[in-house]
């Protein structure tokens, strides 16, 4: 349903996304995962045109991205987006944020909404959190507030990017673990992700970036147990044995 | 000291008609100013280069321009332009324009003071440049707004002053009227002073609460 056709995209001098192709089946949870500035939450930033393109292209469901066009709306509508710093609206309560799309978005009835609010935050754990405002809440909780946003569209996939690096270790848990229930239901996720044992248990596939092309990639298991290619065993090395 | 109780409540009635002018001025040209500064400072961040240059010449062109010589402008040289204003009009026109300079710069700081964040949170939900103004961007610009809004306040009431001298009759010209033809300059002008004064005073009050508010967060 996602899908990538030679995409390139520069910063200035700097090409950070050297002819990405690649595909999101529906019902998929694909991980990136690569070093810092290889280009993986560009990628992500491009599916929903938060960030533009140069060349090649991108669709969803058919439908072309194009940041600049009207139907920029319908992609980001269809394809929902979690970010590392969560970027909830501080002044607006919990329920709030999760109903601000639907509500003035895709217009839906507010009584609906309201209820189908409630019953999401309930799904990620913070029903009681409803009327709090997010920076009374941890981190954690704040990233679930987000998810829960997130599906408030309605979505066809979400986008997650590094979704738990802005998380105390103890946080971690609770986010990733909403995260395997919402693959587990069959939701269609794309997650750049640090979170190896997360990528290597969720994940159907596993695509490694590095310089802004798609070094390797296949089931995850495969492809964290035994990587075939030099780079992607020199960073997992270095991921998952530091020291 | 006796003689100045005496001249106060004497001149106090004329002075008071004075004060009614000076709030009309002040309210009227800050309702402007803030109309005008908001659409100046939205051109501003829009995004489109047009826009954005027509607002940033404006916005210098009023700010090199000193008031007196804007309500000259307005007041002796529209006339021969065909354009007639009354003077409490002119006015408010002039310092309502000239105040929105300030304004406009300091919304667009508000604005642009919000966290790129919230405006890709909301683009990722959908909403459109106006939407993501209105529902993200405004309201928590409101905050950091406020503190220097209530400074405009304070200086627009003193330089309501100004329009004195196109002959709007407000505090400072009854003052000037009373002290000429009375020759008690200095019971007049402590008065006058003494009145400004305790306008200013619940706004500067207002502003120190605005300060808290958003120190709070």
């Amino acid at each position: 349903m996602i899908e990538l056709n030679d995409v390139h995209k520069s910063f200035g001098q700097n090409e950070v996304l050297k002819g990405i192709t690649a595909s999101v089946q529906k019902g998929e949870v694909v991980c990136i995962v690569g070093p810092s500035g290889s280009g993986k939450s560009t990628i992500l930033r491009c599916i929903n045109g938060l960030e533009s393109y140069d060349r090649g292209e991108i669709s969803v469901e058919g439908l072309k991205v194009d940041r600049d066009a009207p139907s920029i709306v319908k992609v980001r509508t269809q394809v929902s987006m979690v970010f590392q710093r969560f970027n909830l609206f501080p002044h607006r309560t919990v329920l709030e944020n999760v109903v601000e799309g639907p509500l003035y978005v895709k217009k839906e009835p507010r009584a609906q909404v309201l209820e189908r609010g409630r019953a999401l935050l309930a799904q990620v754990g913070l029903a009681e959190k409803a009327d709090a405002h997010p920076p009374q809440l941890s981190g954690g909780q704040q990233q679930r507030v987000a998810i829960a946003r997130a599906l408030a569209m309605q979505p066809k996939a979400i986008l997650f990017d590094e979704p738990t690096s802005a998380l105390d270790p103890e946080l971690v848990g609770d986010v990733l673990g909403v995260m395997r229930k919402l693959a587990d239901d069959g939701m269609t996720m794309v997650v750049v992700t640090h979170e190896m044992g997360f990528a290597r248990d969720v994940a159907d596939r596993v695509l490694f970036i590095d310089g802004g092309v798609i070094v390797e990639q296949g089931p995850a298991k495969s492809v964290l147990n035994q990587p075939q290619h030099a780079r992607t065993q020199d960073f997992l090395r270095r991921v998952l044995h530091p020291l | 000291m006796k003689g100045f109780w005496r001249d106060a409540a004497e001149f106090f009635p004329i002075l008071m008609s004075g004060v009614v002018l000076t709030i009309v001025v002040t309210v009227g040209s800050l309702l402007l100013s803030t109309v005008l500064g908001l659409i100046w400072a939205m051109m501003r961040v829009s995004g489109i280069k047009a826009l954005s240059m027509l607002s940033a010449s404006l916005i210098n062109v009023i700010r090199g321009i000193p008031i007196i010589v804007l309500l000259f402008y307005l007041y002796f040289v529209m006339p021969d332009l065909g354009v007639t204003l009354s003077a409490l009009q002119a006015a408010i026109l002039g310092l309502g324009i000239a105040y929105s300079a300030y304004q406009a710069e300091n919304f667009r700081a508000g604005i642009e003071a919000i966290d790129k964040g919230q405006i890709e949170a909301a683009q990722s939900i959908g909403m459109g440049w106006w939407l993501t103004m209105r529902r993200v961007v405004l309201p928590q610009a409101v905050r950091i707004v406020l503190p220097p809004y209530g400074n405009v306040m304070i200086m627009m009431l003193k330089d309501s002053s100004q329009a004195s001298t196109i002959t709007v009759a407000e505090l400072a010209l009854q003052g000037k009227l009373i002290a000429s033809s009375t020759f008690k300059n200095t019971n007049v002008f402590t008065m006058v002073a003494l009145m400004y004064l305790t306008m200013s005073i619940p706004l500067i009050l207002l502003v120190r609460h605005f300060e808290k508010r958003a120190g709070k967060k």
